[in-house]
């Protein structure tokens, strides 16, 4: 590992120096886990698809060097370039949201993809990291510098993301937004009581979803009681994690996969559980924590209020889509379609992860004297 | 201000800096440790599903090879298990309708090859808008071979099972019977119909299928002789309480379970309630003998009708003079028996009657079983009638049950349709000794008095003879009799309880045209006693012989007590 010398000063021996090696190993760790499953998973789906069977796996291995390219790329970056490319992305990002209501390809009754020539787009899959960080920017100027609305903006920037993601309609990515922006804005400093009220409020919201959202009403009915309703997909999950047991059946040999719909994808942990077996998952699920936990570790030291926010904001969300995921696939928490970083099948999820974690590197690598104003 | 304002403020806003830094610090702790307890609360669920669920997949084919071999519903078998009831897979006949290219040549062939389906019908079913209609249930494998072989599109064929009875009517009343889906309606099946679902080891009764058969078919032949409108007959371990044959006729097959009315579902055994007549005086005298107010030696005057209220009291068999305590029982006289429940007192009949059950409903596992009917008040009036048996309704099955308990040494079992697996716990309702003057007493009836003709010879039969007249609107019938007998055999150490009881009998040539109890149901006794004894081990005895003629003996006191009574005038 030492190709580099300490003496090394040029960029590349820098940032070897200085990021996070550790986050960087388990990163490439996840990543070989999601390339062993895409293999694993997706030529089932793929067949089943009609496609060829490698269909999936071949696209997903072309992004892959795309991601790690961009992980790279991003991680070289100091806290100011993140901060301009993630308004440079967010704006972008949010100009194709409203495109997808214009021209979105419409899947599965909801249009959140953008056609770009064999390569569909999800914009608001880069609107959370971009969003996290630009969220991050205005609430600590807000707090640093005297006269600067950053909460107000915040706050107006937000009603707009989530006003765009509930057109879709979106409600997984709404909620994870939701709960990234609340949580920079505990961790800015947001008075108790502003914290018991919004608390109370989402409370309110769920509620509230599950009262006038029919299919939030039939998906929480089902979970609470699963004899009521279709819980096809929930029992297939658990199964596959029961026929795993400890060492699982071997990677290729489940069945999971050929039985559910989205088994590359929402539900490529309990092929996980199935093939690799609980030993694997749990491996799986320590790399995870110990990706956000060194993470807020490590920005714990750090003195700069937007490196903090921003940090955290990203792997919040990084851990929550992480939770979602894992939960809905052990039936911990009502079914809810949501990537596993780097695991799932996806394109845009894993591009937008990619710069996700590409930020969180850069934010947390070690920065000597320098401050970010 | 200038220069040092400015200082100032951006010390200011250094310590301000400082204080966001510092709760965000802390507020990042609490995020971290929310985190980590999530991704715990994930693993341990993680552990939880992949170790220690159930797997809905078995890892070995052992189990589902097993669930193959099974038929869905359980078996009933007999004490002995002898095979009652069982289920057999058959295929039903359906129909998509929509898939039927010519439903005329459909229907028509099928209504050849079928021999209950008719065309028409079918007709009407194959053109329905529905994409489901069953045209026939439960085909033979012949059937299902010719309807295969006529080669229409659109039919198919559902494996189901059927609940087949393989001794057609036999102790249909306990088994009951099932719906078409295998679900129980009635007896057994509806007993247990839980547990027959769910588990695999077969239902296993105390009835013996010897004994039942010997029992309805002898019961079948006296309703026949007498033209009776139906019958039951019941045969109890008196030691045990199990039900070793319970009959009711009119009777049905279970495996035609459309054919059964409403009239031959009645189980008259322990769903109908009768007053039970003379019968009854065996409760009376044996309180009698319990409390000590009267023994053997004792008795009372039967001299004049008692008249109460409205009310006159009379004896059947009337010898107008004071009748010792064996004569009572012997002649039925009911007058004797209303003055010794009066002279024990209503109370403690009351409470007497609770003890040997006669006031609960049986609580025998069928779900057909009648409660009965006891008055509201129990005034002097109440106590005397039914002392002879009247104003109280109860179930045949609870009369036996309480017979047994007298004549078995005291002790009442609770009546079980289930074969028992260990010794049975029962209740002490009369003393040892009471119960060994009341074997001497039915000993005595069916040797010299109404039951001479249960005499099975060589069996010991004892016990009572019973003749009530059926209320008819509001009104006692002399026609309408309920006649009946209710034995013990052997009567030195009885092993079972017999009772036969014909339903609105009438007299015959060989009868001298009674119907009345000893004519009509104690002959039956001595059949089944016949027949039945030897399959269930009982040998015959010489009934000269001295040790039995000494543990029978009955000293009926006539002469002697009159003597005493006239003397103490």
């Amino acid at each position: 590992m030492s190709a580099f010398t300490r003496s090394d000063t040029s960029v590349v021996g820098r940032w070897w120096w200085t990021v996070d090696r550790w986050s960087l190993a388990a990163i490439a760790c996840l990543v070989g886990f999601g390339t062993l499953l895409a293999l694993a998973a997706s030529p089932a789906v793929a067949q089943r698809l009609g496609l060829d069977p490698f269909y999936f796996a071949r696209r997903q291995f072309a992004v892959i060097p795309v991601a790690a390219v961009i992980v790279f790329a991003v991680s070289l970056m100091s806290p100011r370039t993140v901060r301009r490319l993630a308004v440079v992305g967010l704006v972008v990002s949010v100009a194709l949201l409203v495109l997808t209501l214009i021209v979105g390809m419409e899947i599965k009754g909801a249009r959140r993809w953008i056609d770009l020539g064999g390569f569909s787009l999800q914009p608001s899959e880069f609107v959370k990291p971009t969003f996290a960080v630009v969220c991050a920017w205005l609430l600590a100027s807000g707090r640093t510098q005297e006269g600067f609305p950053g909460s107000l903006i915040a706050l107006g920037l937000y009603l707009v993301v989530v006003a765009l993601l509930i057109k879709q309609p979106d409600v997984g990515m709404t909620v994870v937004v939701t709960v990234v922006w609340f949580a920079q804005w505990f961790l800015a400093g947001l008075h108790m009581f502003w914290v018991a009220l919004l608390l109370g409020g989402g409370i309110v919201g769920m509620v509230a979803a599950y009262l006038f959202l029919p299919h939030v009403t039939s998906r929480v009915d089902r979970f609470l009681d699963p004899s009521q309703g279709d819980t096809y997909q929930v029992t297939t999950s658990l199964e596959a994690f029961m026929n795993g047991g400890l060492f699982g059946r071997g990677p290729g040999e489940g069945r999971v996969k050929s039985l559910l719909p989205d088994a590359h994808a929402d539900f490529v942990f309990a092929v996980a559980g199935e093939e690799l077996g609980m030993l694997a998952c749990l491996l799986i699920l320590a790399l995870f924590a110990f990706i956000v936990l060194r993470g807020l570790a490590r920005v714990w030291h750090d003195n700069n209020l937007f490196v903090m926010l921003a940090t955290a904001g990203l792997l919040v969300q990084f851990g929550l889509q992480v939770l979602i995921n894992t939960g809905s696939s052990l039936s911990l928490i009502p079914a809810k379609g949501m990537t596993l970083p780097f695991i799932s099948y996806g394109g845009s999820s894993l591009l937008a992860i990619a710069l996700a974690m590409g930020m969180v590197l850069a934010l947390t690598r070690r920065r000597y004297g320098q401050e970010l104003a | 201000m200038g220069r040092v304002g400015f200082a100032a403020n951006a010390a200011r806003l250094d310590g301000d800096r400082k204080q966001v830094i510092e709760t965000g610090r802390t507020r990042l702790m609490i995020a971290g440790a929310v985190f980590a307890a999530a991704f715990l609360a994930v693993a341990l669920r993680l552990v939880d599903v992949a170790l220690f669920s159930d797997s809905y997949e078995p890892r070995t084919a052992r189990i589902s090879a097993d669930e193959r071999m099974r038929t869905g519903r359980a078996d009933i078998v007999d004490r002995n298990g002898v095979l009652l009831a069982t289920s057999l897979e058959t295929a039903s006949l359906y129909a998509n309708p929509r898939m039927v290219i010519n439903p005329e040549q459909a229907a028509h062939r099928l209504a050849q090859t079928l021999p209950d389906v008719d065309a028409a019908t079918t007709l009407a079913k194959l053109t329905s808008e529905r994409s489901f209609v069953w045209i026939k249930r439960h085909l033979t494998p012949q059937q299902v071979h010719e309807v295969i072989k006529l080669g229409i599109p659109g039919l198919e064929f559902n494996r189901e099972e059927r609940r087949i009875y393989p001794l057609g009517s036999l102790a249909a009343h306990v088994l009951g019977y099932t719906d078409i889906d295998n679900k129980g309606l009635a007896g057994i099946e509806l007993q247990h119909d839980e547990a027959m679902r769910t588990r695999a080891e077969p239902s296993r009764l105390s009835i013996d299928v010897r004994v039942q058969h010997v029992l309805e078919n002898e019961l079948a032949d006296a309703i026949a002789r007498h033209r009776a409108i139906g019958g039951a007959g019941i045969v109890l371990d008196a030691d045990t309480g199990e039900i070793v044959g319970m009959a009711s006729l009119p009777d049905f097959d279970p495996n035609r379970p459309n054919t059964i009315v409403e009239d031959v579902r009645f189980n008259r055994a322990t769903l109908g309630v009768y007053e039970m007549g003379s019968t009854f005086k065996i409760f009376t005298t044996a309180m009698a003998l319990d409390s000590g107010r009267v023994d053997l030696n004792g008795g009372y005057d039967a001299t004049e009708p008692i008249r109460i209220s409205r009310f006159v009291i009379r004896d059947f068999h009337a010898k107008r003079r004071w009748l010792s305590v064996p004569e009572i029982f012997m002649y039925s006289s009911n007058i004797a028996s209303a003055k010794m429940a009066v002279d024990v007192g209503i109370a403690n009949q009351r409470a007497f009657l609770a003890r040997v059950g006669m006031l609960e409903a049986s609580p025998v596992e069928l779900p057909e079983v009648g409660a009965p009917l006891v008055p509201q008040r129990w005034r002097e009036i109440n106590a005397m009638t039914i002392a002879f048996g009247h104003g109280l309704a109860i179930s045949p099955l609870q009369l036996v049950s309480g017979t047994a308990a007298i004549v078995n040494g005291g002790m009442l079992h609770a009546p079980t349709i289930l074969k028992r697996d260990g010794p049975a716990h029962g209740v002490r309702v009369v003393s040892e000794r009471t119960s060994e003057r009341m074997r001497r007493l039915m000993r005595l009836v069916v040797e010299k008095g109404t039951g001479k003709a249960a005499n099975a010879e060589g069996y010991l039969v004892g016990g009572k003879t019973g003749t009530a007249e059926k209320t008819l609107g509001r009104r006692y019938s002399k026609k309408a009799l309920m006649s009946s007998f209710i034995g013990a055999f052997p009567m030195n150490k009885p092993r079972y309880v017999v009772y036969v009881m014909l339903d609105e009998p009438q007299g015959t040539k060989e009868t001298h045209g009674y119907a009345t109890g000893g004519w009509v149901a104690a002959p039956v006794v001595r059949k089944i006693v016949t027949r039945i004894a030897p399959m269930l081990g009982v040998a015959p005895v010489d009934e000269q012989a001295r040790e039995v003629q000494e543990r029978l003996m009955v000293n009926l006191n006539t002469v002697q007590a009159g003597v005493r009574r006239v003397a103490a005038h």
